[in-house]
């Protein structure tokens, strides 16, 4: 498929009224950064060695995904079945959810509600209390990671290990993720190779560490041993989720390592924390996405494993099942007819692989556990635009993302909606609202619009006859004219010139 | 035909001779120019920085600065695309509909400068002539937005004297991105510095591309570098032939450094 | 809990609100079936399983016993001692080798005593290389094909299907499934693909036809 067959981008702005929900409450999870993204990028702009893991690590990832999308000769037939199942299920979210919920129930499982973060923190401890157990194992999950369900658990003296490569380095190396498919992908091998000599017992006898070189494979082989023994010792474990399928209870974990498979089959106890908008109508529908996800993520034709339970299968894998459905600020989103389309996502992050502003900035920048371009949206609406207000600025709107999209959400529309949300939500007038205001009241009249042009001619006296303007402008020129000249402004506009010269 | 020319509010006030290369080269292939002097600006800044409020009458001006044209021309991806994908919207959302349709139908006749020249007049060849070595760097909402494909290089290739070099990562974004060049500048200026290492890559002494505002953020970092590449818009290229290379480029870059 | 529960259900109806907008109509415009004659679908499955670094070992259907021990050759070495090899429960006697165990229901962590596994797969998918487990006689539970670093797997001609499509028409969605594509792999290092993490380092393709 060639870029010129698809249908162009579209930069719209629907009407929306927005009813008021909870948002994602504050301190718990991890949503919000300590810091601007201007701010975060600005520091991470400067780590030379974190810009060129990311550009290695995207550049790798960005080919073997236009590979393997590229041999798919319906893949935008797909995207957009895609698009408009996951439209189809958010119609219809709340009768889906019930019927999820009597599907898993009649197989053996039993459903929980959490309306927040801390609900659902509290289920889950609940729950590994009364196996009494006290550590859990963890295949890699978005919505675990969003609620600080490991903080939480660690609070109520329950060890929570990381079974996933990548969070296993992160966990280990006491770091933040900084990306939702490879957390890890700000690491390089050595780095990589560091942290797990540091950390891992079986690198602590004298002469061992000269065993692990920073080879991928021996760096696999090491983490294969450090966890062996605590799959097969665990007796919880706690995952995500991919997919749910409301028609038959079927729960969906796509994985690549093995980890998942230890975490889903050996312990006696599984409890599953989902987001209320994972799910998908029939059983039908995982044809589409299971195409649509390994492809646009690891870039992969498949992954190597997926694993599809119900309920519980007596004699096979665990026998008591929980399953967490998390509101967490979803229902708010959902209420926006624009930013619901930020639902639909399947946490494939080929946004992320193609976003020229995560490619330099990093992960960490965003101060979410969703960063890059559906972070971006997504995270403003689960907390509410103002606690997250500069993430819809993080982006050039140079469309990259909306065409990686497997579901095809419109990402720079949402970008371009929540910065209005932003814009509108202020109750004082900032300098920039009145230079806009000044602007727009110029732009739409004639007379004025020329008059401001000329003002802008009389840079020229700024520029003291040099081809362009001082470096040393105040703000917010100055943020231009730090790395960039500005060209002096003629004598003359266009439109002053066309009319003096044809004589209007 | 008679083509009314959008200078753009970037254009009409900064690089004016982006805006004369179009008329220039309009008139050459044979039609009639006119500058509709109520014009001002597309919007785009506004929609772009979350006034959508504020654009509104920004819009309204422009669809009625430009009523009852045959056909628009901009040299400028960005700002069509707006008018293509953002204007009717804005108004629709403000309530007024009768001036959305307008704005719609103004939509359907604005044409950015390149799909204009090859997809109405269905010329590639417009008889230039620019003795240089040139890259073009496809601007992002020209590239996903418009989808203006390869009709610039088309027309760059039949270009004389003119020496085509490919710019390497040409699909990815200089770093511009309107209010987004100074609200974060520096990851702006690492995507530029990217950009820019490319462009010196290909030795090429000048780059080229269909919107003022790139070439505005890649030649302003290019000036400050002195790196002597400069930025020329596509149109002061296709103005250019043998008997009249356009004046301004010609004794002095788009940015001079 | 039913606090909950109401709270979310009543969060959902009030954001699509009172008059909320009809689901769309889902266009499966996408593939659904394969024409291609089942000789070419075998090769696609070969190559892609090969492309993940499976071994895969053709043969008729009257030499899946012999071809079985061969692919343990392959997978851990000629002269695999037969006690550690085990097998799924419902696997034919014909595609059994000489003195291996058969699954018996042991407690799963037991099963990491073994060093192959050979079970049959329930259907496998040419165009990702992917064959699936559903838990029955003949694919076992799921920590057979699990916990023994090798896994044998045997397909036959019929269970080839073209795309992801026509495999999911074929399958029960409430068993136990497992989508195995290639050997346990990880992209977590830099991004690019290693074989051989948690799951069996080693798979072996005995596909018949």
């Amino acid at each position: 498929m060639t870029a010129t067959s698809r249908p162009p981008t579209f930069l719209g702005l629907p009407t929306a009224q927005r009813p008021s929900l909870p948002t994602a409450p504050r301190g718990v999870g991890h949503l919000r950064g300590d810091r601007s993204f201007p701010d975060a990028a600005r520091d991470a702009l400067r780590d030379g060695q974190l810009r060129a893991n990311l550009g290695h690590a995207t550049s790798t990832i960005r080919a073997k995904r236009a590979a393997v999308v590229g041999e798919v000769p319906d893949w935008e037939e797909l995207r957009q079945a895609g698009k408009a199942l996951k439209q189809a299920t958010m119609a219809r979210l709340d009768e889906l959810l019930v019927q999820l919920e009597e599907q898993v129930t009649a197989r053996g499982g039993t459903v929980h509600w959490a309306r927040d973060a801390t609900e659902a923190n509290e289920i889950v401890t609940r729950l590994v209390r009364a196996t009494g157990a006290d550590e859990v194992v963890k295949v890699k999950s978005m919505a675990t990671q969003e609620i600080g369900l490991n903080e939480a658990l660690e609070a109520a003296g329950i060890a929570a290990h990381e079974t996933d490569l990548a969070e296993l380095i992160v966990q280990l190396g006491e770091d933040e993720p900084s990306h939702i498919l490879v957390p890890a992908i700000h690491k390089n091998r050595a780095e990589i190779r560091e942290i797990f000599l540091r950390t891992m017992p079986q690198f602590a006898e004298p002469g061992a560490a000269a065993e692990l070189t920073d080879e991928p494979r021996r760096l696999a082989m090491a983490a294969r041993a450090h966890l062996r023994e605590r799959f097969l010792r665990a007796r919880v474990a706690v995952s995500g989720a991919n997919f749910a399928v409301a028609e038959t209870g079927t729960l969906a974990v796509v994985e690549s390592e093995g980890n998942g498979r230890m975490c889903l089959t050996l312990p006696q106890t599984l409890i599953t924390v989902m987001g209320i908008e994972k799910l998908v109508p029939t059983w039908q529908d995982l044809e589409v996405f299971l195409q649509l996800l390994p492809r646009s993520s690891t870039g992969e034709r498949m992954n190597p494993y997926t694993s599809l339970w119900t309920g519980v299968t007596p004699g096979d894998g665990p026998q008591e099942f929980h399953l967490v459905l998390l509101d967490n600020g979803r229902t708010a989103v959902l209420a926006d007819e624009v930013g619901r389309e930020a639902l639909h996502c399947i946490r494939c992050s080929a946004c992320l692989n193609v976003c020229p502003v995560y490619e330099r900035a990093g992960g960490h920048a965003y101060g979410s556990v969703y960063p890059g371009p559906i972070g971006a949206v997504l995270s403003p609406q689960l907390t509410g635009v103002e606690d997250n207000a500069s993430l819809p600025y993080a982006s050039s709107l140079c469309g990259a993302c909306y065409d990686a999209c497997p579901v095809a959400i419109d990402i720079p529309s949402i970008l371009v909606h929540l910065r209005a949300e932003h814009v509108e939500a202020q109750q004082r007038t900032t300098p920039e609202a009145a230079a806009f205001r000044a602007l727009s009241r110029a732009m739409s009249s004639p007379w004025l619009w020329r008059l401001a042009q000329r003002a802008a001619g009389l840079g020229r006296f700024l520029s003291r006859g040099g081809p362009t303007l001082p470096v040393a402008l105040p703000p917010p020129a100055s943020a231009w004219t730090r790395s960039r000249d500005l060209p002096t402004p003629p004598r003359e506009t266009f439109t002053q010139a066309w009319a003096r010269e044809h004589g209007r | 035909m008679r083509v009314a020319l959008f200078a753009t509010c970037l254009v009409d006030t900064m690089v004016p001779q982006v805006a004369h290369a179009t008329a220039t080269l309009l008139q050459r292939l044979g039609h009639e120019v006119v500058v509709p002097p109520g014009q001002a600006c597309c919007g785009q800044m506004h929609v772009n920085t979350g006034y959508r409020r504020e654009a509104v009458p920004v819009v309204a001006n422009h669809v009625r600065a430009f009523a009852g044209a045959e056909a628009v021309v901009a040299p400028s991806g960005s700002c069509v695309a707006s008018i293509h994908h953002q204007q009717a919207m804005v108004l629709r959302r403000a309530g007024e509909h009768g001036l959305a349709s307008d704005a719609e139908a103004l939509a359907g006749r604005t044409y950015e400068l390149s799909q204009f020249l090859v997809d109405v007049l269905g010329v590639t060849d417009v008889g230039a002539y620019y003795p240089h070595r040139v890259t073009y760097h496809p601007t992002c909402h020209s590239l996903r937005l418009l989808r203006v494909g390869d009709r610039p290089l088309r027309l760059l290739r039949a270009v004389r004297g003119l020496e085509l070099v490919e710019l390497p990562g040409a699909d990815q974004c200089c770093g511009f991105g309107g209010t987004f060049a100074v609200k974060n500048a520096d990851t702006s200026t690492a995507m530029l510095t990217d950009k820019m290492a490319n462009v010196l890559s290909t030795h090429a002494e000048v780059c080229t591309a269909g919107d003022a505002s790139c070439l505005m953020h890649i030649g302003g970092g290019l000036s400050r570098l002195r790196s002597g590449t400069r930025t020329v818009h596509l149109a002061e290229i296709l103005a250019s032939t043998e008997q009249a290379v356009t004046p301004h480029q010609a004794t002095r870059p788009a940015v001079p450094a | 809990m039913t606090g909950a529960r109401d709270e979310v259900l009543g969060r959902i109806r009030t954001a699509l609100g009172p008059d909320r907008r009809p689901a769309p109509e889902v266009h499966r415009h996408y593939r659904r079936s394969d024409g291609r004659p089942v000789a070419e679908l075998l090769d696609v499955l070969t190559d892609r399983l090969e492309d993940y670094a499976a071994t895969v070992l053709r043969c008729s259907p009257e030499a899946v016993g012999a071809t079985v021990a061969a692919a343990l050759d392959a997978g851990l070495g000629v002269g695999w001692a037969p006690a550690g090899v085990v097998v799924a429960p419902g696997l034919p006697a014909a595609w059994r080798p000489d003195g291996v165990s058969e699954d018996d229901g042991r407690p799963a962590v037991g099963l990491t005593a073994f060093a192959a596994t050979v079970t049959g797969v329930a259907v496998a998918v040419a165009e990702t290389g992917t064959l699936v487990l559903d838990g029955g006689a003949r694919s076992g539970r799921r920590a057979l094909s699990l916990l023994p670093d090798c896994l044998v797997c045997v397909v036959e001609t019929g269970q080839v299907v073209g795309g992801v499509p026509e495999a999911l028409a074929r399958l029960d969605a409430t068993a136990p499934l497992t989508m195995v594509s290639g050997p346990s792999a990880t992209s977590d290092i830099e991004l690019s693909r290693v074989e051989g993490v948690h799951g069996p380092r080693t798979l072996v393709v005995v596909l018949m036809g």
